[in-house]
């Protein structure tokens, strides 16, 4: 059965996911930061190839890989959510119980951005 | 106002390896309100864009009515980032004001501490959607008049009553292009937020 027109109009996308529109994971939040934790590149299609070249340098967020290689942001998701269940690219984040609270968040961006004046 | 970034000049700047925590915080308001001047004024990197294919599924009002076939558009988001501390980065994303982005809306809104509203006082009235917007999402927000020369200038609380913003949602005057100006409006955004969290509910 041929799939309905606007399914065929996302090739590109399609084909780089392998068909998928979301990730298997559910982590990658749009400031999710991303560093690249193995230089393997064998077996990765071009654009898992593209991310990992990119986050070999440090950390970057999911939104600056996207902009960078100039993915959309769903896709990127999903190219990410299988580049950390290979093992290519983790999360830099605090365990969710070390996060700080929203008022310490809040009260740090504060002063963060006074410092800047 | 709008500059259009170019995402394919920028080499990747990367984050500190002390930096462990990232925020969001939206810049939104109408078409050509001055979001992009705003985050690339503020932003350490050159800002980039990023664009997601969204379905125009449920939309009441489509621009795209009548056109065969096009029932997916793309939204672009230009963005910025400023790293305040050695553990801590700010992400300060420009965000269409359109109710029809229902999913990318979603997806910023998840986790944002808060936004900040540009509006123009020469279309006051086309910022009531994305202000909706904002509430329906329960997004708390200050509103920031980004000073245009040919814009009328009118007292705060005519803007006030225009826009009925609540008497606790703060007002500011800034010029987008202005580091210190648009620097000190999001402090105005941040030190409401912080008021509201300490107030009992």
């Amino acid at each position: 059965m041929r799939p309905p027109r606007d399914e065929r109009a996302l090739v590109r996308p399609h084909v780089v996911t392998g068909g998928r529109a979301h990730p298997s994971r559910n982590v990658f939040d749009l400031v999710t930061l991303v560093i690249a934790v193995s230089d393997r590149t064998t077996g990765l299609n071009p654009e898992q190839r593209r991310i990992v070249t990119l986050c070999r340098g440090g950390a970057l967020s999911v939104a600056e890989i996207a902009g960078h290689l100039r993915l959309p942001v769903g896709v990127a998701r999903v190219l990410l959510s299988d580049l950390m269940d290979s093992g290519h690219v983790t999360t830099r984040a605090p365990a969710p119980s070390a996060r700080p609270p929203r008022l310490q968040l809040l009260q740090e961006v504060l002063d963060g951005l006074r410092a800047r004046l | 106002m709008d500059s259009a970034p170019a995402s394919e000049a920028a080499e990747p700047v990367y984050l500190p390896d002390t930096v462990r925590t990232a925020v969001k915080l939206l810049i939104v308001g109408h078409f050509a309100v001055g979001k992009t001047t705003f985050v690339g004024t503020l932003s350490e990197i050159r800002p980039l864009r990023t664009e997601e294919r969204m379905t125009q599924a449920g939309a009441i009002v489509d621009d795209l009515a009548g056109v065969p076939d096009k029932t997916t558009t793309t939204v672009a988001m230009d963005f910025g980032r400023l790293t305040l501390s050695e553990q801590l980065v700010l992400y300060l994303f420009g965000t269409p004001g359109q109710s029809r982005f229902e999913r990318l809306w979603h997806d910023l809104a998840r986790g944002a501490l808060g936004a900040l509203v540009l509006v123009d006082t020469s279309r006051l009235r086309q910022s009531f959607e994305v202000m909706d917007l904002l509430e329906q999402h329960g997004l708390p927000y200050a509103v920031a008049v980004n000073r245009f020369e040919t814009a009328p200038a009118f007292p705060d609380d005519e803007i006030r009553e225009a826009l009925d913003l609540l008497p606790g949602t703060p007002l500011v005057s800034c010029d987008a292009r202005d580091h210190e100006s648009s620097t000190r409006a999001l402090i105005t955004l941040v030190d409401h937020l912080l008021t509201l969290d300490q107030e009992p509910e």
